[in-house]
């Protein structure tokens, strides 16, 4: 047992580092840091810039033009990209639909669409939620019929994440309703282009633009747009599901966050002192801090096992999600309680990167300020999406503890 | 990085494993908790053939020198078998300041006889007024006629009624809670002046409550610099915590796995009640808190080495106030789960929960250890 990195894991944190400072735009490292708003164009350059350096999908195997980091160098990676202000990475294009193309997709797929992902070519989104299919998910009902050389959709997607940006969206369809609902589900991959695609915005509680009803009305898809085969979808949705849940622990984010939470709780003022000082909020911190520091060993424990294994995230990707979707609510929550009654201020163009408070507001109303309340409210959203925090936990109970 | 034990590791847990099976059941640590001693003689026999009892002491003193990670592997057997016997005390704390701390001659003469299983030892490090802080010393030791005196008492004192030596701290100089000023004694069980008050713990093992009257001292029974054995102690101290906290991983681990095995075979309204929902989750959360606890345990004992004091104590404070709370979660939960099978003397949860508790409320509980991890370094950005 062994937690310290090894010289050759030191000298690559070195060089991310060192690509971070050199390769970072200011202005994204600033939204970032201020938590101001990405555009789709901050996200892409950055995603351009990973790929010039050839770390555009660092856990992809090298023969799809990934970097083939280990666990340890991704962990590495996403620690330092978060503490330099590096915006995330597209997890529906990267860590999504890229993994299932991997596993199930056939040749002409993987060389079409790989290299699109990690030159930061294509946005994907996801198709996966319906009004009528939140957990229960296998009930869903958009249908997609066979028709001689293309499929003929119909139905509606929703709780999309930024599908107003994207080209491509894979879905999962029903093609059959004959077996139990999982046999009848297909993974199809449709252009945003195509004619009968549309988009209308959902506005969610901080006010912002971010998900999206998607709807389908007798859109053709092509039959080489299909994933694997036929009514196997539900395989290749678990297995995509898993590496999501992986990625929801975001450790990386998590200590930013932290380390921001800190900043701001020595900078606000209690009593005349720093609100870190004030023990009752100090202890606050430390245990959201304690679940961090536990989070991040298990990360690695779980990811590591299954590097040595060589199999997918498994049904322990569900500890993961479940205690890293807690601890960046509670960071968000700790961090909007420090702000005290300047949480209350809703300025919406206070979070474009080149607002500034007016006197008297400056006075009192720090430049980190305007995103606390509405990422605290927008933050909920980590327990109940991939799979509710409810819905994690019946997975333990059946696959870790077959109960 | 690596989080697995090695072959080594692994092959000692295995056999401490099958000696517990074999040897150290329920119902037998049960009689041996009730015993004038309260552990098992031929346990600790079966240590010393083991090399358990020398595990982390160097080599040129019959020791194996292990790691911290070492005694992690076996704590959490402790933990597992609910073992009694004065590990803890004798090998880590104690055998971990004589090693750390003693002169040559001390050492030489200690540290091989409690590897052969011949010597036990307690420390007598708290006092009554002082809670949790080793730094509280009313304990006073006056330097007199080339020997020393101790007088005072100490509360508390973990596995005292069979150990032959004591680690005594006092005072040499300054006011009762000065850092500096502390110092540390080998005290014969038997020196003239000394009395202990004995008692059964909670958790089935022993402990005492010290007087020391005018206990008159040798000089080479100063262990450590005189006046500065605080930072000794503490060292010693953070290494027991982490061998609790491993100690609480093992418990973690067998109560749930005793409180799975209820769920599945425990049958109310015609069905096990493995099959409700609220159950479900409520183990589900168990089993979170020990995979949290496994991490916390780990970051723990691979600190114990670690020669920045600061660095060292903030993780092994954090570690020990998370435990605290997780196993709290899971010692409750456990009881709750198992209905009022879980009240029960006759089964082990109980005796599972009851030691969580206790491991809890040694060398300084959950709020104590969060305490000392958010006012050390670190909280600022």
């Amino acid at each position: 047992m062994d937690l310290n990195y090894t010289p050759e894991e030191e000298s690559f944190r070195a060089d991310v580092r060192a690509f971070l400072a050199a390769e970072l735009p200011a202005e994204i490292r600033d939204k970032v840091n201020l938590g101001r708003r990405l555009r789709k164009d901050d996200l892409v350059r950055w995603q351009k810039i990973l790929h010039a350096r050839g770390w555009g999908a660092g856990m992809w195997p090298k023969r799809f033009g990934g970097a083939g980091w280990s666990v340890v160098q991704q962990h590495i990676f996403e620690e330092e990209a978060a503490a330099a202000g590096a915006p995330p990475q597209l997890p529906f294009s990267l860590r999504m639909v890229a993994p299932v193309l991997m596993a199930f997709g056939n040749g002409a797929q993987q060389s079409h669409f790989l290299p699109r992902i990690i030159s930061g070519e294509d946005w994907w989104c996801q198709g996966y939620s319906e009004p009528g299919s939140g957990s229960d998910l296998a009930s869903l009902r958009t249908s997609a019929v066979r028709r001689a050389d293309h499929y003929l959709v119909n139905g509606q997607k929703t709780w999309n994440t930024l599908g107003q940006h994207a080209d491509w969206i894979f879905c999962l369809v029903r093609t059959s309703s004959e077996a139990r609902p999982q046999q009848g589900i297909s993974f199809l991959l449709i252009d945003m282009k195509a004619p009968g695609v549309s988009v209308r915005p959902i506005i969610t509680v901080e006010g912002e633009h971010e998900i999206n009803d998607i709807f389908f009305d007798n859109v053709k898809v092509p039959v080489e747009n299909l994933v694997g085969e036929e009514n196997k979808g539900w395989t290749y949705a678990k297995f995509l599901l898993g590496h999501e849940r992986t990625n929801n622990a975001g450790i990386g984010n998590c200590k930013r966050s932290l380390k921001r939470l800190k900043k701001i709780a020595g900078a606000q003022m209690m009593n005349g002192r720093p609100l870190i000082e004030d023990s009752r909020f100090r202890e606050r911190v430390a245990e959201v801090e304690l679940e961090l520091m536990a989070l991040e060993i298990t990360n690695l424990r779980v990811l590591s096992a299954e590097a040595g294994g060589s199999r997918a995230p498994g049904p322990e990707a569900s500890i993961l999600k479940i205690k890293g979707s807690e601890i960046i609510q509670q960071l968000a929550e700790l961090q909007m309680h420090a702000l005290g009654h300047d949480a209350l201020p809703y300025i919406r163009e206070a979070l474009d990167l080149d607002w500034s408070a007016p006197p008297p507001l400056a006075e009192h109303y720090p430049e980190y300020a305007p995103p606390l309340s509405g990422q605290y409210f927008n933050q909920r959203k980590t327990t109940i999406y991939a799979g509710s925090t409810e819905v994690q936990k019946n997975i333990i109970a059946k696959l870790i503890l077959g109960l | 990085m690596d989080f697995r034990y090695s072959e080594e590791q692994l092959a000692l847990q295995d056999t401490l494993q099958r000696f517990v099976s074999r040897d150290y059941d329920f119902e037998r640590r049960r009689a041996l908790a009730r015993s004038p001693l309260g552990f098992s003689a031929e346990a600790w026999e079966r240590y010393a053939e083991l090399g358990l009892l020398a595990l982390p002491f160097p080599e040129e003193y019959g020791g194996l020198g292990g790691s911290g990670v070492d005694i992690m592997a076996v704590m959490e057997q402790v933990g597992q078998g609910l073992l009694l016997e004065p590990y803890l005390s004798t090998v880590v704390l104690c055998g971990g300041l004589i090693r750390d701390a003693a002169s040559e001659p001390v050492k030489q003469s200690i540290l091989p006889r409690i590897g052969a299983g011949k010597l036990q030892m307690a420390l007598a490090a708290y006092e009554a007024a002082g809670r949790y802080d080793l730094a509280h010393v009313a304990c006073t030791a006056v330097e007199a006629d080339g020997g020393w005196t101790l007088s005072g008492r100490k509360a508390v004192v973990l596995d005292a009624p069979s150990a032959d030596y004591f680690l005594v701290s006092a005072r040499s100089a300054g006011q009762v809670t000065d850092v500096q000023g502390v110092s540390l004694f080998l005290v014969p069980h038997d020196a003239p002046g000394v009395t202990t008050f004995p008692y059964p713990t909670q958790s089935g093992g022993r402990a005492a409550d010290l007087e020391l009257a005018q206990v008159a001292l040798h000089p080479e029974a100063v262990i450590g610099m005189p006046g500065r054995a605080l930072g000794i102690i503490e060292r010693a101290v953070d290494t027991a915590i982490a061998a609790l906290c491993a100690e609480a991983l093992g418990i973690v681990t067998a109560l749930n796995q005793a409180t799975l095995n209820y769920l599945k075979t425990r049958k109310q309204f015609g069905v096990a009640i493995g099959a409700f929902q609220a159950l479900q989750h409520r183990m589900a959360e168990m089993v979170i808190a020990a995979e949290q606890t496994r991490s916390m345990a780990i970051i723990a004992a691979v600190h114990v080495d670690v020669d920045d004091v600061a660095k060292r104590r903030r993780a092994i404070s954090g570690a020990k106030s998370y435990i605290g709370q997780a196993a709290r979660f899971v010692g409750q939960q456990a009881v709750q789960l198992h209905g009022a099978m879980g009240m029960v003397d006759d089964l082990s949860v109980s005796h599972y929960f009851k030691r969580l508790t206790m491991i809890d409320m040694s060398l300084g509980d959950a709020d104590f250890h969060l305490g000392r991890f958010s006012d050390a370094p670190g909280m600022e950005a």
